[in-house]
């Protein structure tokens, strides 16, 4: 079965782009918060819930400046709660829906996360990274929920998400977040993190026939026909909107391809499998990293977000020193670009994986390496960013 | 339908409420004497009455045994998490005002852990019909007590007997701002779809409250009797009193139940509130959301 076939021929002809009443064509000078309000408005999304939540707050607070002049709905929630699954009944209804939070808020959002996962709502939600456990560090930058994003819902599924390292890429992979969000029906998170987000560069948003948006599978079935959780070889269902006539259910509990609850082994199996198979069967065409000298590399540094920056300074001075260091940026962390980081673990002879946070992702990179290369951890608890002479001295270490 | 009594087996007289339920998922869960599917039944035939527009109803409900109808509801229907029915409808009626959008869900999802969500709804006047089946227990997971469990009861989880005081939901509703508040029991069939009907006629949050018999936890327990003794406990104990002040109307395990529409007023909802305050602010740069593109489908 070749999941993606159906897809790719029903629409290898069709090319869908920004409705350009959304998009802010020019060249900005616009803070990460500030560029991912605009990469969902173009991206289409004409509703957001949200909580405010430092250091995240200022996406929607453009959001609701901004939807009532191009046809849309902010509401602010009574809580983090409500406004994850707030903005699902919107999906519902029609709309591609958002919602924005950092650390705490993320993690009252969790079990929506699983909501959305299993009922397969595509949605985004963008955390906004800040220093934890619990109330941490309001202001101050972290990237210690990479995890949580991943694992933090109960139950077996997968997500997809995103690390913007600019407030560039906070435009164009907010785009990116939607189009994958819809392409797969699964929740998008999208990685921000207070550095990235309170940074403000110069952002080029291009007209809006050169921004492309994928729409919902919204399904054209007759109602006879319609099945809700049925994927024809595709492992993506079509999808109804309430009010469309079909008079269609969905629930949270293990459900048939007709969305009727079903709790038995057998359809839990097929259910479970088929949300995780739809990513996973995908994940080398999902990821998206950045690699630079590569080829020949003793020492490869992985890294993402803000720490992809600080790292680049320690790559160049260790390459002025005569090490051979290569750079891979991780742009998709989940699904975790694994065959990457295998074909390059038979290649060198070391990975650094600096990161703000006590040691996530580079679980991940070890695990990849499966012992063909050593892994060595940049640790930072967070609060600030590395210094590069830390990042350099482990790529020494590495590299002997 | 005919008065006299059917009696060819061939062509059974058709349940008129049959055509809004979804039959292949039946039999339901609800036990012998359970309350929930006579709120149901007084839901379709006030469907039935008020000639709502079936094709844009949407029905949303949380979790627990009430949150089941989504279910069993040949409509669009959403069982989300528990506690959420609220939010979840208030983000369907905003992204698509045109739906007609219920919440059915019992009173633990409704009070307890979605009480937050009750309250602000009703607060924005979001146009959402509420109907809050109140079986006074947590029942789908054994009869632990809720916030409705009256005083001197006994559930699983006050073994000695409840001695928090109850939530008086039709007053903590009218204090939040819903524009229509009612109250019935099941023994009420008719009067309670009326007053779903009439709340289709709302514009803003209504919130009709329906006492219902738990005949396997709360009654069991309370050694109350069956589904059948709970009804003439109903008759008994019920007292129809429209316009009472709803600071009167909390409940007591034995005592009277006040049952009536005690609230009926007009107050401007939430998207009516958005849409003068944005022209007001904006002039002529706001855009008003455009309409939903439905697909029409064919059956």
């Amino acid at each position: 079965m070749t999941p993606d076939l159906n897809r790719d021929e029903l629409h290898k002809n069709e090319r869908h782009t920004a409705d350009p009443r959304g998009v802010l064509t020019g060249i900005h000078f616009m803070d990460g918060d500030h560029a991912c309000c605009e990469g969902a408005l173009a991206a289409g999304s004409r509703f957001a819930a949200g909580y405010p939540i430092t250091p995240s707050t200022e996406v929607v607070e453009r959001f609701a400046a901004r939807v009532p002049t191009v046809g849309g709905t902010f509401i602010q929630m009574e809580d983090e709660l409500a406004a994850s699954i707030t903005l699902q009944g919107a999906v519902w209804a029609g709309a591609k829906a958002f919602t924005v939070t950092s650390g705490p808020g993320f993690s009252l959002m969790m079990e929506h996360i699983g909501y959305a996962a299993m009922t397969e709502t595509p949605c985004v939600f963008v955390d906004v990274q800040r220093g934890g456990p619990s109330t941490g560090l309001p202001t101050l930058p972290a990237q210690a929920d990479m995890m949580q994003a991943r694992w933090g819902s109960h139950g077996d599924y997968e997500i997809i998400a995103l690390c913007p390292n600019s407030p560039q890429e906070c435009f164009d992979l907010t785009v990116k977040a939607f189009n994958l969000a819809e392409e797969f029906r699964v929740p998008v998170m999208f990685m921000m993190d207070e550095c990235v987000g309170h940074m403000t560069e110069k952002v080029v948003i291009p007209p809006a026939d050169q921004i492309e948006v994928v729409p919902r599978r919204h399904t054209h079935k007759p109602v006879a026909e319609y099945l809700p959780y049925g994927t024809n070889g595709d492992l993506v269902p079509e999808m109804a909107h309430a009010g469309d006539g079909y008079k269609f259910h969905v629930t949270g509990l293990t459900h048939d391809e007709r969305g009727y609850p079903n709790m038995t082994p057998p359809v839990q199996d097929k259910l479970v499998r088929r949300l995780q198979n739809k990513i996973l069967n995908a994940a080398d065409r999902i990821a998206m990293f950045e690699e630079e000298q590569i080829d020949g590399a003793d020492v490869v540094v992985v890294s993402y977000g803000i720490t992809s920056r600080v790292a680049q300074r320690a790559i160049e001075t260790a390459r002025k020193q005569g090490l051979r260091v290569g750079k891979l940026r991780l742009i998709t962390a989940w699904p975790f670009p694994e065959t990457k980081i295998r074909e390059q673990a038979a290649k060198v002879n070391a990975f650094v994986v600096p990161e703000l946070n006590l040691g996530q992702m580079v679980r991940e990179v070890e695990r990849a390496a499966a012992g063909q290369a050593r892994t060595f951890p940049v640790s930072h608890a967070g609060g600030g960013v590395h210094r590069p002479e830390d990042i350099l001295k482990v790529i020494v270490e590495a590299g002997r | 339908m005919t008065d006299s009594v059917n009696t060819d087996l061939l062509n059974p007289v058709v349940n008129p409420v049959e055509a809004f339920l979804r039959s292949d998922r039946m039999p339901h869960i609800w036990c012998p004497g359970c309350g929930i599917g006579t709120t149901v039944n007084s839901f379709a035939r006030a469907l039935i009455d008020s000639k709502v527009d079936l094709q844009s109803l949407a029905l949303v409900s949380g979790i627990g045994c009430t949150g089941r109808v989504a279910g069993y509801v040949k409509l669009d229907s959403f069982h989300t998490t528990h506690g959420r029915a609220i939010p979840f409808a208030t983000g369907m009626k905003l992204a698509n005002p045109k739906l007609n959008v219920v919440v059915y869900s019992g009173d633990g999802d409704l009070s307890a852990i979605g009480g937050n969500h009750l309250i602000h709804a009703a607060r924005r006047n979001i146009d959402l019909k509420v109907i809050c089946v109140n079986n006074l227990i947590y029942a789908m997971t054994g009869g632990q007590s809720a916030p409705t469990t009256p005083d001197g009861s006994t559930t699983s989880t006050n073994p000695y007997g409840v001695f928090e005081p109850a939530f008086n939901l039709p007053h903590l509703v009218e204090a939040a701002g819903a524009v229509y508040v009612a109250r019935w029991t099941t023994f009420h069939v008719r009067q309670l779809a009326r007053s779903i009907s009439e709340a289709f006629q709302k514009k803003g949050f209504s919130f009709i409250e329906v006492i219902s018999p738990c005949p396997t936890l709360y009654q069991r327990r309370n050694k109350m009797g069956d589904g059948l003794d709970a009804m003439k406990f109903y008759k008994e104990k019920s007292k129809v009193r429209n316009g009472a002040p709803t600071s009167e109307v909390g409940l007591t395990m034995t005592g009277e139940i006040v049952v009536g529409k005690f609230v009926d007023r007009e107050r401007p909802d939430y998207q009516t509130l958005m849409g003068a305050q944005y022209t007001h602010a904006l002039g002529d740069k706001y855009v008003e959301q455009p309409p939903v593109e439905q697909e029409t489908v064919c059956s």
